[in-house]
Parts: structure tokens; C-alpha cells; sequence
């Protein structure tokens, strides 16, 4: 069957729940009778001691058996130890067949392909993949197929009991010995625990992990005793360098500039642009530089944000210092700069994956976006963007907050070159969709801006501005003109993976690339 | 194109690079430079003009491209007029210039291949940059040597160099004063000719408050523009060359004066309580045809 995203879907996948085709971005809603799944009711009774000794320890005491599905957090991106060693240990008690569903996989969890193949794990179910992980989960038939959520997605799934967590595994930077945690504190300090939040909310079993053990109680608390059941002090659980960038430094690349004036420029003629008004700026170059040049706009025109929500990057906490942006909400924190004002400035908010994109709750904030500023890896005509796979098809991106956040707001604007080397990066169709074109509205590149035809509202206030306006097909011509057009990949009709849409309908499948 | 054409950045491109000539005229520079001279060492000139051969050949380019040769005092020099000709850049860069044999050289070297090619007669312009004393010396000989030339400019630190001095940071104060004669002598004689004059290239990145004095003043001084050769400069370069709403606005007013006053044929012609004379209603025209070839004014209707 065809979705409606214009993608045949088939009717059935080996390993996959009963299929739901993409119907638009809010046209699949909870049935009337739908209540939100929860874990398991248990009692700690004054006196009984959380602390145990190993992660083997854990392990077991967690209950942890052949099949189960287990979850861990992505906040320290490059520098985590945790999921990897956590997964070694299970493998060496003998348990096979988990499914592991942790909020995004890195670089650093290449270490995990022997585990796949050993049967240890038979299935994933993450916002992104990347790397040889990615590589292997794209060319090789493990038990289930991939299933790819956005952060928004992910929640809704588990919420809606989808996705059930036996165990979550929550790598904590300050815990204290009675399963306080937080993020700010602490050698492995990363900030925001927002994507832990949930699953330590909804997990049945939760063990901590922790190299920063404190006395009781923590101050300020980001996950609470009453949803901890374990705790593990290890030596080490992550490394500094990879968790944060330390500062961010804002690119000196011209042509990122280049894209970065176009989308402030989109942003400020938009419609929009108005004291109180809220936005969302990706981590990429152009995106975080976008807003260097919205900064002097905000300043010459005297207009504040309200607020700014995403991952944090530096110069938004600067923005926030200087009364720019009101307050920010912060999911997950990316440089050094920004756990420093999550840490003391109160205006910056830490807050969870439910409140930040379930498109299933009673209103996430992406719901209130007037702007989100995006990348890609590439985009099509029917202003479809694949974040997801390369050129030859393998998966090495994440789906994150893209597709929710431009769900949410009035204006999404996606940045990208035209061109990446020599590959096209407007197309007739994108490999993969992992953000349906009718919830992009602008796309900017360094050779020319495109607005999305349903949106006349825009493309009236656009015009005058100083832009180069052109059709998307316009920009596609002169990205094949100049590249040539790219051979279409040839593909096998095995199913590797399934691109989730947030409400959890199937908005596209990746299937395996004949290389 | 012609010789009053906007050209308030010239933008380098070195030609042996393919990621910067693919990019380098997505920037808005006025016009832009592929280099096949400095930014190119001996060993690759032969790939650079292929290479740039084939980008002027096959790409769209949404602005004004010259390409700087090699002096044809060098082994490279007629080579790359040979080689390069034919794919028909919009002027030829003439590096060190220093005489106007020189240019009536090169001048005749276009001239045979635009016959060859098919071009239009006296299409491909020149532009002549002066590095030396004596190319100063005989800066209006070569300004005035071709009906092809439409600027010169000058080399700022190779000229500083052959001084033996150097270039030092211009500010409005102090900065820039070894190269204060040569940049007046510079336009003195572009205007004597009827061209453009170009300021040679600041090179310092990240030090915005000096280009933008040194903008500034090499403005001041008659300079219609200035080289660079990160795209970064641009705004800036630009911000300082394109005529304020508020300067623009004050030629409009002195231009309907001026017309007023000889609609009523009055002489004396006052704006603001100032004596309006002839020098600054040729000032104002100059101001708006600016400001209307930067896009930032439109005619309503001509004075």
C-alpha cells in the first residue's frame, strides 16, 4: 500500500507490529480508550540498602532474562562507557535474544556488533544509527528489523506501552545513595537528563550507574529515589572530551555562513519574527550560526524569543544571558558552556522527552514553535528530508527531534549545501523520509532558497527580502546541472529497518542496499 | 558589462582548487577573480588552468568572473592568455603591471581571439593591478593604454615590499600610511582615464575593525572597491561601499533641489540651510546610481 507520504509500505514485516501506513502528521491519534502504560507497582520499605557492587551484581538482581528489552540513554554521546560495558557483562551470564532500545546510538557503539551477531541482541529500536553499527544493522538480517523513532516518537511509543522497558540502565553523572540523580555534577557531568527522565519514569526495573557517588540527598534532583531500584559505583562511566564539545566554537566555513544569513534572513522576514516569539536551532554548523545572525536582528529590532527549546547548544545560553531568549528548555546539552548554565542559571530548564516532542500527550512544546531551523542530508521536491541514510543507502543519521519539531512549528526551515562534493542534495526523491515534506516549509541552501507552495503566506512575506527565491524544482535542476543526476541505488527487497512517524504510523522502511 | 559597472568587491579564488571556484560566486561578491598566478605553485599552473578552463566553460556563474595570468614576463604568462581565452572570461587580470607596451600587448593577444572564437570584439576587458614604483609611474600610460581596461588596482603589500617597507594596518588615524601616495596616485589616475580604481586585499581574518577602517578610508580616498579573498569580507566591504538610507535620502533631496532651482531658474540653490553647488549634485547622482546598482535604491524616475 502507499502511505501517505506517497511510500509503499507493505502490508506485513517479519518482526514488526501490525502496520499502520503514514496518514499525515496528525491524523493517527490514541484510540478513545487508551490508557498510558506504566511499570511495574513495588514497594522499598525503609532500611534496605540500593547499593550493590557490580554491574554483574545488577544484573542479576535486576532480573534481567533471554528476550527482555533494555534501554540507555545517549547524553553522553561519544564518551559513554556504559551501554557498552553493561552489554558485555549480560553477554558473559549467558543471556541472549534482548532487544535493545536505547535513546540513540553513537560512534562509540561499533563494540556492539559482535553482540548482534552472537544473538545477545536480536533487535534495536533507537532515534539513530551510525557508523559500522549503522553499516551492520543496514547490510545484515538480525532477528527484527530496526525501528526508527524520533525522540517524540520514542516516548509515545513507550507511553503507550509499544515499547516496553524491562531494564533501564541510566548512566548517571551525580547520583546519590539512595538514587537521587543528576546531570550537572560530577566528572562525567552532561548536563540535561532529559531523555533518562522518561525511562526511569517508565522502566520497570532501574539501576544507576554512577562514578560520582554523593551522600544522600543530591541537590538538585533531575531523577528521584522513588524510581530507582539499583546502584552500581563504578571507576569510570564516561569521557569528558567525548560528552561535550567543550566550547563550541561557531564555524568558520563560508559557505555554512552563507546558509546560516539565508535562514536568519527567512526567519526574520518569515512572519513570525515578533517580541515573545519561540524557536528551535539544530546543532549543526549553519543552524547554530543562523543564530549569530539572528542575535544582531534581535538586537537591532528590540525582540526577545520567549523561549528556545532542543538540544542546547553555547551561544543560546548566551542569547538567554543576554535577555534574549526568556527561558530555555533544555533535552539534552551540548557543549561545556551549556552544563554550565543549566547548572546556575534558573532560567534554563531542564526537562524531559514528553515535554519537549510526545506527539501522544496534552502538549509538547513543540507544539508552540514559531521557527525551527533544521539540517539535512538531503531533500526532495516534494520537500520530503532524509536524515537517516547516505548516498549508497546505509543508515548514519538519527531521526531525533526533526520530524517533531517540524510537526510543531509554524515555520521549519531546513538548511543544507545544494551540493556535498558532487552529490545533489535536492533531489526528486529522498532514499529515505524521515520528515515528511508537507511539515517543511523552507528550505535554504547556499545557492538559493526554496518555500514550500502550500505555504503562499510565506512566499508573500519572503518576497523583497533580499532572497534568492526559487522553486525547489529550480534548485533541484541546478543541483543536477551542476552535479549530474545520481544513479538510483539498487536496493533488495529485504526490510532492515522501519522509519517510525512520532504518532507511530510507518512512514517509510530502509531496505538493504546491494553494494 | 561596463566600465561603471558595481564592483565593490573583487573576490579571489585560487584555480587549482575546486571546491572554491565551484563556490566562490555564491557569496555576492561583485566580481570574482580566479587565480592562476600567486595562490598557485609552479608545479600545479598546467591543472589549474585546465582546471579553470573547464569551470568558465561549463558553469553558470551568477556574476562578473576575470581570471588573473601569470605576468607574461614569466614562462606562464602567454600560455595561460592561450589556453584560457577561448573559454571567455568577462576581463583578464594583469598582475605587476608596469608599462603600457604591456597591455597593448595582451590587448592584441584578446583582440586575435575574440576573431578566433567568435566573441564579440572588445568584449574581454582588462584589469591591471600595480605592484611596483614604476608600474605607479606609469599608472595613467596603463590605464589609458586599451579601451579594454576598466580598472587598475593596487597590490598592497608587494608594492609596500618594493618600497621596502611594509604594509601596515590602515586606521583613520594612523594606519596605511606607506601606501597613502601610492592609493591617491592610484586614482588619480584611474579617474584621469575614465576607469576604476580597487584597493589591494586585507588579509587579517578575523580582525573585522580594521578592514572596516581600512574600508573606510580607502573609500574616502576615491577607491570604487576593494579585493579580497575570504567571502567572510564581503558585507563588510559591501556595508561600507553602498550608500546609506540616510545618504541616500540626502542626494534624492539634493537632486529635486537642483531640479527646482533650474525649473525656476534660480541661482543660488540652498538644502538644510547649505549652498548647493555643482560638485555636490555630481556627488549625489554619483550616490544614487550606487546605491541603485547595489540594489538598495530604485529610480523613480531620472533627473
Amino acid at each position: 500500500m502507499i502511505n501517505a507520504a506517497g511510500r509503499e509500505i507493505p502490508t506485513s514485516i517479519q518482526g514488526y507490529k501490525n502496520i499502520i501506513p503514514y496518514a499525515g502528521p496528525f491524523a493517527t491519534q490514541p484510540s478513545a480508550d487508551a490508557r498510558k502504560a506504566g511499570p511495574k507497582l513495588k514497594a522499598i520499605y525503609p532500611g534496605t540498602n540500593k547499593l550493590l557492587q557490580s554491574i554483574e551484581e545488577a544484573i542479576e538482581a535486576s532480573g534481567l532474562r533471554d528476550g527482555m528489552t533494555i534501554s540507555f540513554h545517549h547524553a553522553f554521546r561519544n564518551g559513554d562507557y556504559v551501554m557498552n560495558a553493561v552489554i558485555k557483562a549480560i553477554a558473559q551470564k549467558g543471556i541472549k535474544g534482548l532487544t535493545l532500545a536505547p535513546s540513540s546510538f553513537l560512534d562509540t557503539n561499533d563494540e556492539l556488533i559482535p553482540y548482534f551477531q552472537q544473538g545477545v541482541l536480536v533487535g534495536a529500536q533507537t532515534s539513530g544509527l551510525r557508523n559500522k553499527l549503522g553499516q551492520f544493522l543496514t547490510t545484515n538480517k538480525i532477528g527484527t528489523p530496526t525501528i526508527l523513532r524520533t525522540h517524540g516518537g520514542r516516548v509515545r511509543a513507550i507511553e503507550s506501552g509499544e515499547l516496553k522497558i524491562d531494564v533501564a540502565f541510566i548512566a548517571a553523572p551525580a547520583c546519590d545513595t539512595y538514587g537521587n540523580i543528576n546531570g550537572v555534577d560530577g566528572p562525567a557531568a552532561c548536563g540535561s537528563m532529559g531523555y533518562a527522565m522518561v525511562d526511569a519514569r517508565m522502566a520497570d526495573t532501574v539501576v544507576a550507574i554512577t562514578d560520582n557517588l554523593v551522600d544522600h540527598p543530591i541537590c538538585p534532583v533531575s531523577i528521584p529515589q522513588h524510581q530507582v531500584d539499583f546502584i552500581v559505583k563504578v571507576d569510570c562511566i564516561g569521557d569528558p572530551k567525548g560528552i561535550s564539545t567543550g566550547a563550541l566554537r561557531l564555524t568558520s566555513n563560508p559557505r555554512d555562513l552563507q546558509i546560516a544569513k539565508l535562514a536568519a534572513k527567512v526567519i526574520e522576514r518569515g512572519g513570525y519574527f515578533k517580541e515573545g516569539f519561540g524557536m528551535q536551532l539544530g546543532a549543526g554548523a549553519a543552524s547554530v550560526a543562523a543564530g549569530k545572525y539572528l542575535r544582531d536582528v534581535m538586537i537591532r529590532d528590540k525582540v526577545a524569543a520567549s523561549f528556545a527549546i532542543g538540544g542546547i547548544v553555547g551561544p543560546f545560553c548566551d542569547l538567554l544571558d543576554e535577555g534574549l531568549i526568556r527561558t530555555l528548555f533544555d533535552v539534552q546539552s551540548f557543549d561545556a558552556r551549556t552544563i554550565q548554565s543549566i547548572r546556575d542559571n534558573p532560567r534554563h530548564q531542564e526537562y524531559d522527552c514528553t515535554f519537549y516532542a510526545n506527539p501522544w500527550n496534552k502538549g509538547p512544546m513543540v507544539n508552540k514553535l514559531d521557527y525551527v531551523v533544521l539540517g539535512a542530508t538531503e531533500v526532495d521536491v516534494n520537500f520530503n528530508v532524509n536524515v537517516m541514510t547516505d548516498s549508497n543507502g546505509i543508515m548514519m543519521g538519527a531521526l531525533g527531534g526533526h520530524p517533531d519539531a517540524s510537526a510543531g512549528a509554524k515555520c521549519t526551515i531546513i538548511v543544507a549545501p545544494l551540493l556535498r562534493g558532487r552529490l545533489p542534495m535536492v533531489t526528486d526523491a529522498v532514499q529515505t523520509i524521515s520528515t515528511p515534506g508537507e511539515t517543511v516549509d523552507v528550505i535554504v541552501t547556499d545557492r538559493g532558497v526554496a518555500v514550500n507552495p502550500k505555504r503562499a503566506d510565506l512566499i508573500e512575506n519572503l518576497k523583497g527580502a533580499g532572497l534568492p527565491l526559487m522553486t525547489i524544482e529550480q534548485l533541484r535542476d541546478m543541483a543536477y546541472e551542476l552535479g549530474g543526476k545520481p544513479a538510483p541505488l539498487k536496493i533488495s527487497d529485504e526490510i532492515v529497518a522501519v522509519v517510525e512517524y512520532r504518532d507511530g504510523t510507518v512512514l517509510d522502511v530502509i531496505k538493504r542496499p546491494l553494494l | 558589462m561596463n566600465k561603471e559597472r558595481l564592483r565593490r568587491t573583487v573576490m579571489y579564488a585560487a584555480g587549482n582548487n575546486p571546491g572554491l571556484i565551484q563556490n566562490a560566486a555564491i557569496y555576492g561578491a561583485d566580481s570574482v577573480i580566479f587565480d592562476v598566478e600567486d595562490s598557485v605553485s609552479v608545479a600545479e599552473k598546467d591543472s589549474a588552468r585546465q582546471l579553470v578552463y573547464h569551470a568558465l566553460k561549463s558553469l553558470k556563474f551568477p556574476c562578473e568572473i576575470g581570471v588573473r595570468i601569470n605576468h607574461i614576463s614569466t614562462p606562464w604568462g602567454y600560455k595561460d592568455l592561450e589556453y584560457l581565452l577561448p573559454a571567455k572570461p568577462d576581463y583578464i587580470r594583469l598582475p605587476k603591471g608596469e608599462s603600457g607596451d604591456e597591455i597593448r600587448d595582451i590587448d592584441k593577444i584578446i583582440t586575435k581571439a575574440e576573431e578566433e572564437c567568435g566573441f564579440e570584439p572588445g568584449s574581454i576587458k582588462i584589469m591591471v593591478s600595480i605592484e611596483s614604483p614604476k608600474g605607479l609611474r606609469n599608472a595613467y600610460e596603463i590605464a589609458s593604454a586599451s579601451p579594454r581596461m576598466i580598472a587598475i588596482a593596487i597590490g598592497g603589500e608587494d608594492f609596500a615590499a618594493s618600497l621596502k617597507t611594509e604594509k601596515t594596518r590602515g586606521n583613520t588615524i594612523t594606519g596605511g600610511r606607506e601606501l597613502y601616495v601610492a592609493r591617491s596616485m592610484i586614482v588619480f589616475a584611474a579617474r584621469e582615464a575614465g576607469i576604476q580604481a580597487i584597493d589591494s586585499v586585507f588579509s587579517d581574518m578575523r580582525d573585522e575593525e580594521t578592514l572596516i577602517n581600512e574600508v573606510a578610508l580607502v573609500k574616502e580616498l576615491g577607491f570604487d572597491g576593494k579585493s579580497c579573498v575570504n567571502p567572510r569580507q564581503i558585507d563588510i566591504i559591501h556595508q561600507v561601499f553602498t550608500p546609506s538610507d540616510k545618504e541616500i535620502d540626502y542626494a534624492h533631496r539634493v537632486l529635486n533641489v537642483f531640479k527646482e532651482a533650474l525649473a525656476n531658474n534660480s541661482g543660488v540653490i540652498a538644502l538644510d540651510g547649505k549652498m548647493i553647488d555643482m560638485p555636490m549634485v555630481i556627488r549625489a547622482e554619483r550616490v544614487l546610481a550606487i546605491a541603485s546598482a547595489a540594489g538598495v535604491y530604485q529610480k523613480e524616475e531620472s533627473i
